[in-house]
């Protein structure tokens, strides 16, 4: 792979890109949906291509494709030279540089993804769709059950002396429970995720999606208020990448983050303590270098309620004047790459749930969150989304609601963060996030 | 066929087809496809972004009973065919059986006039200065203006084993702009997309208005207060407000969400579930629509149909696989993001139909309400309705007037609830284009509607 890639640089220059870098994935993967006691589906995908970057000066293009002969390398090399001569010129625009050699002994890739036949893997989503349904008799069914792997293999080279290669692996279930009670029908998320189907718990996950599920039943309108909210670590992740996407230099530079300027201020309450850690072992996003081929590393983002660095690439390292944080991200061969955060961690703190629930006393339990890509603003960080959870009365878990908002913006809500709860979750949606549970001193509810 | 040869030859289909029937089967499709496209984008005034990306692989099934086997490559060589329908096969083990020899069926793909990868690159770089200098122009609290460009060719060649052999090429471009207003420490912003399944032709008008528009948004909501909280009556803007009837009532006809008893619609076929000045349609078909293809991705010719009848729900919304598990014919609703991913029932364009009243009088009548004027996006779930909305440009009503803009509201609801709620359609009828989500793939369609009114819905402000 890495020779394939160095033959696209090398054409890339050929065709008069000043500089160039090439990137190649290849990918194996397969994914099971079942339902009814019954294997709905079952993909087997195999993926690969290559993306390059050229500069012609200060000017950067980018093409990618699947066509790897060296005639398709050869056309798509001359393509990205082409379209780099489009764009105009930016003073710090360049290609990245090695930064560093690469953590080498990063356990990324799980053997039980290649060992598991396929049998076995179908197996473990009839096994969660059955634990959802055992779990409990008001369980109605199971929309879907879905297992989904992959073997991964990446490699980057470029004209300034970046080559690197590496392979990982990543597989993931989940499911949607219906719980059906008195006419009214609730749904339930329940999943896990790791390196290898061997760490995944089919029952762990069907009994989450049948407790959520049910726990919603009888739901209704809160009155409208503002009162102390305490985030479930799968929501709490959600704010937390949105909060992670506004503390990528780019929004920054670019005046379209709330955290514009705020380096050394105060952001947050002391209780939340965030970092990038791009090689943390759990993390999906862990790798030995990030997507332009600098090695990853572990930043301190908010320690002390107070904001330490934003998040750079290469360009936006030039840009700013500091060094990169290697957070140059990519969706693949098919986007360059761009700012972003590796795995977001929030440090846990010692208090347990039952404790955390009676500092909240009197408030809300947010358990879901729907509308987050319509709902939050991120240029100025006002936010108001769909939420669903259940009240807290006296210290303690109530009667369930939906149909309602909770509403405040980024920093206000850092800032009302009161604690952090002791056990974290790895939650995979919108990035790769690490997260306890979180009380809020306060936020707008509206309902009724 | 379209005019242009399939990317598949009938003979190599044909192979792949019989190959993937191997170990039994009662169904077996190749779905071939090849893309070429060009996205760019001005920021900070600089252009920048530029990219050009190509590919081209197929997606092979096989059904056997109420399981799909499916395998897609990278490639379009007798060999990656031959690799997929090979693993597609792979798991299972039954009596090999024949399939039908292939008959092509002609298909007229949208007409396109100037076919954007023939348009000179600096004419497209133009474009966006033009919108950049628009939006720019808009005022001097515009801070910050992004503009971007994205075309896209997709030809693809479907091939089955009930003897169908077919295909589409589609083309699609679309432009968005998104402003940033600045007042003292108020950041608001502001967006507009403008797209079709169409050619260059699609930006002969004046296409810097959306840049302008997306302006005069972040402008308005520089004034805004915060937006009240509470269960008011609602009136929602035309064009992408259809987005409303999309989550609210589309996503739950989808058949697959029905049959399997997870959406409030099941089981509701001929019932009245809204007023009877509500008629609803999906329609692939309107010509050089965003969500308009000549054949969905299972080679069913697109087509209109009518979803609610004045307030009576009278159609689901099929793909090949749930039509034939409830014997009736696909709406031709099988649609899917790329070869890597299997078709599943999807809304193509979807509307409200254009009702009597002046869009003025909704307004009118509302003593105490909100205005939501156009939406950022929005979410369902289909199994319980509940549905959220984030409104992008919204405004107080009081006293039968728009008052104040409102800045950072979301309307919440159930879907059954809210439906029936509608209590007037106005004339203002407009189509706009949205990308839509869902299990895990991403399609183009269009939503479109006049001013509606919903008599009371949860309007989740900061202002208790």
């Amino acid at each position: 792979m890495i020779e394939l890639a160095r033959r696209a640089v090398e054409a890339t220059v050929a065709a008069g890109a000043s500089d160039a870098e090439a990137y190649l994935s290849e990918d194996v993967g397969r994914e099971v949906r079942a339902h009814g006691g019954e294997v709905e589906s079952l993909t087997a995908a195999t993926k690969r291509g290559v993306g390059i970057r050229a500069w012609i000066g200060h000017r950067v293009g980018y093409a990618y494709g699947t066509d790897l002969s060296e005639a398709g390398i050869e056309a798509l090399a001359a393509r990205a030279a082409e379209v780099a001569g489009l764009a105009d010129e930016d003073e710090f625009a360049g290609p990245p540089r090695t930064g560093g050699d690469p953590v080498e002994d990063l356990e990324l890739s799980d053997p039980s993804v290649g060992q598991w036949p396929t049998a076995d893997v179908a197996e473990l989503a009839l096994a969660v769709e059955r634990a959802a349904l055992e779990a409990d008799s008001r369980i109605a069914g199971v929309e879907q059950a879905v297992y989904a792997d992959a073997a991964e293999r990446v490699a980057i080279v470029s004209s300034t002396g970046i080559s690197g290669e590496y392979g990982s692996s990543s597989c993931y279930a989940y499911l949607q429970a219906l719980a059906e009670s008195d006419g009214g029908r609730e749904t339930g998320l329940g999943f896990g995720l790791g390196r290898g189907p061997v760490a995944l718990d089919p029952a762990a996950i069907g009994r989450e999606g049948a407790e959520r599920a049910t726990a919603m039943i009888g739901a209704r309108k809160p009155e409208s208020r503002s009162c102390p909210v305490v985030l479930d670590p799968t929501v709490a992740a959600s704010f937390v990448a949105i909060v992670g996407a506004g503390l990528g230099a780019g929004a920054v530079q670019r005046g379209r983050s709330p955290f514009a300027g705020m380096v050394g201020s105060e952001v947050a309450g002391t209780a939340l303590v965030l970092h990038d850690d791009g090689l943390d072992p759990e993390g999906s996003a862990s790798a030995p270098f990030d997507g332009e081929g600098v090695p990853r590393r572990r930043t301190a983002l908010i320690e002390d309620g107070t904001l330490r660095t934003y998040l750079y690439d290469t360009y936006t390292a030039h840009r700013g004047g500091g060094a990169a944080t290697a957070n140059a991200s990519r969706g693949g061969y098919r986007s360059q790459p761009s700012v972003g955060f590796s795995n977001l961690v929030v440090a846990p703190g010692t208090l347990g749930f039952a404790d955390m629930l009676r500092e909240a006393d009197e408030g809300v339990f947010v358990t879901d969150v729907a509308g987050l890509h319509s709902g939050v603003n991120p240029v100025s960080g006002a936010f108001s989304v769909g939420a669903s959870g259940q009240a807290i009365r006296g210290g303690e878990l109530a009667e369930p609601l939906r149909e309602f908002t909770i509403a405040s913006d980024l920093v206000s809500m850092l800032k009302a963060v009161r604690a952090a709860g002791a056990a974290p979750r790895w939650v995979p949606f919108g990035g790769s996030v690490s997260t306890p549970p979180l009380l809020i001193r306060e936020m707008t509810v509206a309902g009724s | 066929m379209s005019d242009s040869p399939g990317l598949v030859e009938p003979e190599v289909a044909e192979r792949a087809i019989a190959r993937a029937l191997a170990h039994g089967g009662e169904f077996a499709e190749v779905f071939a496809e090849r893309t070429a496209g060009m996205t760019m984008a001005i920021d900070e005034s600089r252009l920048e972004s530029v990219q050009a990306g190509a590919g081209e692989g197929a997606g092979v099934r096989v059904v056997s009973g109420g399981t799909t086997y499916f395998a897609h490559v990278d490639g379009l060589d007798p060999d990656d065919l031959e690799r997929a329908a090979d693993e597609a096969a792979a798991a299972l083990r039954d009596e090999r059986v024949e399939p039908l020899p292939l008959q092509a069926v002609a298909s007229t793909p949208q007409p396109i006039e100037q076919r954007p990868a023939e348009v000179p690159a600096e004419r497209k770089a133009a474009l966006l200065r033009e919108l950049d200098e628009r939006g720019r122009g808009a005022g001097a609290e515009i801070a910050q203006f992004m503009a971007s460009y994205a075309e896209v060719r997709r030809e693809v060649t479907i091939a089955n084993s009930e003897g169908l052999y077919t295909g589409d090429d589609r083309t699609r471009v679309r432009i968005g702009a998104q402003a940033v207003a600045r007042r003292g420490d108020s950041v608001e912003t502001g967006a507009e997309t403008l797209g079709g399944h169409r050619g260059f032709e699609l930006f002969d008008g004046d296409p810097g208005e959306i840049a302008a528009g997306a302006a005069r948004k972040a402008l308005v909501l520089l004034d805004a207060g915060p937006a009240p909280a509470g269960s008011m009556p609602v009136v929602v803007g035309g064009g992408f407000g259809g987005v409303l009837f999309h989550e609210m009532t589309g996503h739950g006809l989808e058949a697959d969400h029905v049959q399997k008893g997870a959406s409030v619609y099941a089981g509701k076929l001929g019932e009245q579930v809204a007023q009877p000045l509500l008629t609803a349609y999906d329609d692939g078909r309107m010509p050089n629509e965003w969500g308009s293809d000549s054949v969905d991705d299972e080679g069913v010719p697109t087509q209109k149909t009518m979803a609610i009848e004045e307030g009576r729900l009278v159609s689901f919304l099929y793909d090949g696989l749930t039509a034939r598990r409830d014997g009736v014919a696909s709406t031709g609703n099988g649609r899917r993001e790329s070869f890597r991913h299997l078709p599943v029932p999807r809304m193509t364009n979807t509307y409200i139909a254009p009702g009597e009243a002046e869009p003025e009088e909704l307004i009118a009548e509302v003593q105490r309400g909100f205005y939501a004027a156009s939406f950022a996006g929005g979410q369902v779930d289909p199994a319980t309705g509940d549905f959220v909305f984030g409104v992008s440009e919204g405004y107080l009503i009081e006293g039968g007037r728009v008052t104040r803009p409102c800045r950072g509201a979301t309307l919440v609801g159930n879907c059954l609830e809210a439906l029936a709620a509608i209590d007037a359609v106005a004339n203002d009828f407009e189509m706009k284009t949205g990308v839509c989500g869902k299990a895990g793939q991403k399609v183009p369609v269009g939503t479109g509607q006049g001013h509606v009114r919903i008599g009371a819905m949860t309007v989740g402000g900061t202002e208790v």
